[in-house]
Formats: structure tokens, C-alpha cells, sequence
């Protein structure tokens, strides 16, 4: 159910601020959202201002530099540092995005850096995927085949077919468009949410994969695909360039053109 | 290893800056939810007919009140707003105009084109 309130254990408090260093020109603010599971105290939001001058362009940069030079205690996952892993996804001044590809120029004046909404955390900026992965794989994500393969080459796929799967074959499965979704804050424990959803399509698109009908059937549920309604958030938030709402959109299809014979 | 059982759930309204678009989906739903309450007014104008002379010019004397006026006319708006979007809903399902760069332009042509709507209704009273 809806709940538009935090509970009590998750309310924000004040947390410390780090002054830069003196003699710093170029200041710019990061306020970050801190939760350490051991304290038994509320989430605070610690602020950080940092040196630009020494720093690199994107918000990524600036956080592995408080984790480096101010505040070795700051928890977050990162990778690949260029948008394809997937790991740094947070909400960054009021939207989902990947920390590595976002410039800090981007924003004006102070930066708000929160994890991705409505999650469990597990510390800091570090959400439990567990439930999302979870939903990732309960939509089969592989091929799924009733003939036996050809016996001298491997399933092959038209240009045509295989320009279908553009726009889908992408996603890095960072949860970003899930999480902004307030249908999925609302309802995570049934509907699938966007990022999976844009997943179910690719294999629905996918004119390799024969198990289309049994695809449908498994999504075709009240919660699971229909929870959606078109808010959009995903599609805005996308980092990716994705468009979740779409997918979605050509799933409902399916269903009916199949009722329809 | 242990988990901790107490973790706390990160903001989200608090934090979240929904797009024009995700405002505007909210919109509809909470006009729909008041349109739905409207209606009451609705029978309450058609059993004051019912009820013969008096109890009609009672009714008049309250619509012309400028607050409930000012409501009522909100209540046109709400009901052109929610037309115009279940339009774009209808447009939606048949799969097309997801692009991602005419959402907020088409949130605006909804907006506005609901508050032209209420403005020709105002011509023809």
C-alpha cells in the first residue's frame, strides 16, 4: 500500500559538515545521505564541500574524492566509471541517474545525493537489490527455444529482426527508471517495474525465442505489467537513453492483439 | 552473516522532483477523484428542479455565490484536463508518441488545451 511518509527509522536528521580546504576558490556542495547500520541512529545528510579545482568533472569524481580524501566511511558502489556497469545508480539532485556519466556542471550550486528512492538501504548509498534481481529473474531472461537447433550454425536472425532488439539490448539494469516509478514505490512486492518490464519485451521482441505465449501468460496479472500507468518517470530518468514506458506499451499490445486472434 | 532488520527506506516523494509529466499523471488521477465527489453537486442541482420553485431559486442563489462559482468553473477545467489526458492515454495505447523529447511539449498542449476548452464553454453561458 501507499505510504507517502517515511517511517520513523528512516526520517533525516542533520548530519556534520567537512569545510573545505582553506585557501579552496572554486567550492561547490554535496550534501549525501548517510546511514550507518551500526549506530542504531536515523539517516543524516552529511555535507561535503569540496575543492573543484581538484576534482574531476563528473559526480562520481567528487564522491570517490570525499571517500579518498575526506571521509573514508562513505559507502557506495561503482564500477566501470562510463555507464555501463550499471553500479553507480543514485538520485542525484531529485533525479535517478548514473553518477559516472553525470557532469557536475551540469547542476547548479549545491548537490543533493541520495540513494535510489523508496529501497531498503543497506548503508549509505548502497540500496538492497535483492527483491529487483529477484523479479529479474522471474521473467526468464534467456532464450527460450521449442525446435532443436540447426545442425550447422547457430540460430541466426534477420538485420531487420535484430534491429528490433535496438533500444532494449541496452539496459544495464542500473533500477534507475524502477525506482523513480511511484507505481513500483508503491506496489515493488507485485509489480515488476519498468526495468524489468523493458527486460520482458526484449525477449518478446526477440524473434529467436519461441516461448512468447507462456512469456505473456506469466505477465499477463493485474499487478505485475498493469500496475503501470504511463507516469513516465522511467522513461524521463532513463541514464541510458531507454524508454521503459514504451516497452511497456507494445507488451499491453501483445496481450490484446493475441485476444484479438 | 547477520542482517540488520532495521533498515530504514531511502526518501522518495520527499526527494523525488517529478518530471511535467509525472505531475500531470497525478493530476488525473486527483481530478478524477474529485470530479467523481462533484457529482454530488451535480444531483443536488437536479433534485433542487424536482423540488419546484422555491427550492430552485434556493439552488440559484447558491451557484451564484462567487466561491461556488469559482468551484464550479474549476470543476470544468478538471473535467477538460481529465478528457485531454485520457486522450493522451487512448493515443498511448496504441503504442505511439513515447518520444522522449515531446512529452513535456505534449503535458503543455494538455494543459493548455483544456483551459481553451473551459474558455469556449464560458462563451456559451
Amino acid at each position: 500500500m501507499a505510504e507517502f511518509t517515511l517511517p520513523k527509522n528512516s526520517v533525516l536528521t542533520e548530519g556534520k559538515t567537512f569545510k573545505a580546504p582553506e585557501g579552496a576558490k572554486n567550492i561547490r556542495r554535496f550534501e549525501v545521505y548517510r546511514w550507518d547500520p551500526d549506530s542504531g541512529e536515523n539517516p543524516r545528510i552529511d555535507n561535503y564541500e569540496l575543492d573543484m579545482d581538484h576534482c574531476g568533472p563528473m559526480v562520481l569524481d567528487a564522491i570517490l574524492k570525499i571517500k579518498n580524501e575526506i571521509d573514508s566511511t562513505l559507502t557506495f558502489r561503482r564500477s566501470c566509471r562510463e555507464g555501463v556497469c550499471g553500479s553507480c545508480s543514485m538520485n542525484i539532485n531529485g533525479k535517478n541517474t548514473l553518477a559516472c556519466t553525470k557532469a557536475i556542471d551540469s547542476y547548479p550550486g549545491a548537490i543533493k545525493i541520495f540513494p535510489l528512492p523508496h529501497m531498503q538501504v543497506v548503508k549509505d548509498l548502497v540500496p538492497d537489490m535483492t527483491h529487483f534481481y529477484a523479479q529479474y529473474a522471474s521473467i526468464k531472461p534467456w532464450i527460450e527455444t521449442q525446435t532443436p537447433a540447426p545442425a550447422d550454425s547457430e540460430r541466426l536472425q534477420s538485420k531487420e529482426d535484430r534491429a528490433k532488439l535496438d533500444g532494449l539490448y541496452e539496459c544495464v539494469m542500473c533500477a534507475c527508471c524502477s525506482t523513480s516509478c511511484p507505481s513500483y514505490w508503491w506496489n515493488s512486492e507485485r509489480y515488476l517495474g519498468p526495468a524489468v518490464l523493458l527486460q520482458a519485451y526484449r525477449w518478446l521482441a526477440d524473434s529467436r525465442d519461441e516461448n512468447t505465449g507462456e512469456r505473456l501468460d506469466e505477465l499477463e496479472d493485474p499487478f505485475k505489467l498493469y500496475r503501470c500507468h504511463t507516469i513516465m518517470n522511467c522513461t524521463d530518468t532513463c541514464p541510458k537513453g531507454l524508454n521503459p514506458a514504451l516497452a511497456i506499451a507494445e507488451t499491453k499490445k501483445l496481450m490484446v492483439q493475441r485476444k484479438l486472434g | 552473516m547477520a542482517t540488520n532488520t532495521n533498515r530504514p527506506i531511502s526518501p522518495h516523494l520527499q526527494v523525488y522532483k517529478l518530471p511535467v509529466t509525472g505531475v500531470i499523471s497525478i493530476t488525473h488521477r486527483m481530478t478524477g477523484v474529485l470530479l467523481s465527489a462533484g457529482l454530488i453537486f451535480f444531483v443536488y442541482i437536479i433534485s433542487s428542479l424536482v423540488g419546484g420553485a422555491s427550492s430552485y431559486a434556493a439552488m440559484q442563489a447558491l451557484m451564484s455565490l462567487w466561491l461556488i462559482k469559482l468551484i464550479y468553473w474549476g470543476f470544468i477545467y478538471a473535467l477538460f484536463f481529465h478528457l485531454c489526458h485520457g486522450v493522451r492515454h487512448l493515443i498511448w495505447d496504441t503504442g505511439k508518441s513515447f518520444d522522449r523529447d515531446t512529452l513535456s511539449r505534449y503535458a503543455i498542449i494538455e494543459l493548455s488545451a483544456s483551459l481553451v476548452l473551459t474558455l469556449i464553454t464560458l462563451l456559451f453561458v
